[in-house]
């Protein structure tokens, strides 16, 4: 239960602290604390190859690309002081659509968090902790689901390319 | 404290201590089959052969001054060079070097080879080897300077192109060892085929090695895959401006590195501690064996091969290996399954 406590203090602490920075780099690094002690908190829940899927995904391969992007840009600090008159998003009306949204999924948050039963070892024994039950599940039960979401994947990294691709007339 | 406890520490301490000296014995080497190759000396005046020339090196280092650029970000530039060495030493953890042993009764229950029996060791692995970018970004960042930026840029990129067909080729040795543990892994390429073939993964798994091999090099930024360095075009690359123990750091993450790629390629391809003649309770022998012809191979290769040019490397990754990666893993998955495990 100690190892429960530190691990979600420096998840939450971690995710406060990113939007808390001024520079990008130091946000990157501290959501990547964030999702590490996350990762502790799937080993806690005996789900090991969830834990380490993790790392793999979003430490290791998604944030090295955003810090990949960050380090390109060379934005090392968000330009506050000129930027905040004239910034689209800082207008009343923006400010208030976001107050809302924050509202509505601190009371989702609120719902989901009183809606379980409360027990920490929701997961059955072994069920999540063996890969081969996992394949199984996510080839068989889920394997629309699956399926669909890295069609998805697919589409949103063709669309990248579409985008990224040099158009040939414009350079000529 | 229970004997099996007390022996688990022994095994944490001179694995730590074996990581240490192993770097230390590969900078020998290094500059002795360097010297070889090129028909010069190499170091011989510091001990017998120069055998006591890495700890005249690392005095050196110790005892030189800690530089830092005035535009460099403090915490970040020292904090790089730890994430680098603590993830090379952080994988090891998880790769088994022996088989079950005893210590010739000395232990009541037998005791594994191994810092830590995970039962997805191979992912953990491959996590760790993904975290270790980090630290050479970071410190390319960090130090403020263009040939570093350019260093950890090119590491960024290098890495997240060949960490792909490294995954894939642990996947097709997954396939066949039907395992995600490395202890299991090995334990299944124990035997012969008719008497004669060690039933190692090479032989099942040749373009897989191959892969794994390439990958693996570029992994640890040697030559001919050593961009983010690169003396020639970037300085150093990402250490440019590291200097003392810092740099010093760093050189020993690539050496530990290099060490842990190659133990779990022969976890992996070559049969582990498995080998003929000797017992299975001297296995780490054989271990030890192959890991040192492996890690042969990687100075061999550095001083014989030049380096890549920057666009060929990308690719040669993403054209070349990575579809090769794909194929291998999909006919190992369909002979799998028309064989049986």
């Amino acid at each position: 239960m100690t190892f429960f406590y530190v691990f979600g203090a420096v998840a939450v602490i971690a995710s406060l602290l990113v939007i808390a920075q001024r520079n990008p780099i130091y946000s990157v690094l501290l959501l990547i604390a964030s999702f590490g002690a996350l990762s502790g908190l799937y080993v806690l829940l005996d789900a090991p190859f969830v834990a380490v899927t993790q790392i793999i995904v979003y430490a290791g391969a998604i944030m090295v690309l955003f810090l990949f992007v960050v380090m390109l840009l060379n934005a090392p600090h968000e330009e506050t002081e000129h930027d905040e008159k004239i910034h689209p998003l800082r207008r009343p009306g923006p400010m208030r659509f976001g107050a809302a949204l924050a509202v509505s999924l601190l009371v989702e948050l609120l719902w989901a968090l009183t809606r379980g039963n409360g027990e920490p070892n929701a997961f059955g024994e072994a069920s999540v902790s063996s890969v081969r039950t996992l394949g199984r599940v996510l080839f068989t039960e889920y394997a629309f689901a699956f399926e669909v979401t890295s069609v998805l994947i697919l589409v949103a990294m063709v669309g990248a390319v579409v985008l990224a691709k040099r158009d040939p007339r414009a350079h000529t | 404290m229970t004997p099996l406890l007390i022996a688990q520490i022994v095994i944490v301490v001179v694995v730590f201590h074996a990581l240490l000296l192993s770097a230390a014995a590969m900078v020998w080497v290094e500059r002795r089959v360097a010297a070889a190759l090129q028909q010069r000396m190499g170091p011989t005046r510091v001990g017998w052969q120069g055998l006591l020339q890495p700890f005249a090196d690392v005095i050196k280092l110790m005892f030189k001054e800690e530089l830092r650029p005035k535009a460099a970000d403090w915490f970040l530039f020292a904090l790089a060079p730890i994430i680098s060495a603590s993830c090379a030493f952080a994988a090891f953890a998880v790769v088994p070097f022996g088989a079950q042993t005893t210590f010739f009764g000395l232990l009541g229950d037998p005791l594994k080879l191994q810092v830590a029996d995970v039962n997805v060791a191979v992912l953990v692995i491959f996590a760790i080897a993904s975290m270790s970018v980090y630290g050479i970004v970071l410190a390319g960042w960090s130090s403020n300077s263009k040939y570093s930026l350019l260093g950890g840029l090119r590491s960024s990129a290098q890495m997240i192109s060949y960490e792909l067909s490294y995954g894939m080729a642990l996947a097709s040795v997954l396939l066949i060892g039907n395992s995600l543990s490395l202890t299991d892994i090995v334990n299944g390429q124990s035997g012969y085929w008719f008497h004669v073939i060690p039933k190692w993964f090479i032989f099942l798994q040749p373009v897989g090695f191959l892969v794994y091999l390439t990958a693996g090099v570029a992994e640890t930024n040697r030559a001919p895959f050593d961009f983010p360095e690169a003396e020639q075009e970037l300085v150093a690359g990402y250490h440019t401006e590291y200097s003392s123990m810092s740099f010093a750091m760093f050189f020993l993450a690539e050496y530990v590195n290099m060490v842990t790629v190659s133990a779990v390629a022969t976890d992996l391809f070559l049969g582990g501690w498995h080998g003929p003649l000797l017992p299975e309770s001297l296995g780490w022998i054989w271990f030890l064996i192959k890991v040192g012809a492996l890690l042969f191979f990687y100075v061999w290769m550095r001083w014989t091969l030049p380096r890549y040019r920057y666009d060929q490397l990308m690719a040669f990754g993403w054209k070349i290996l990575l579809p090769l990666a794909v194929v291998n893993l999909l006919a190992t998955a369909a002979g799998v399954l028309y064989f049986g495990a």
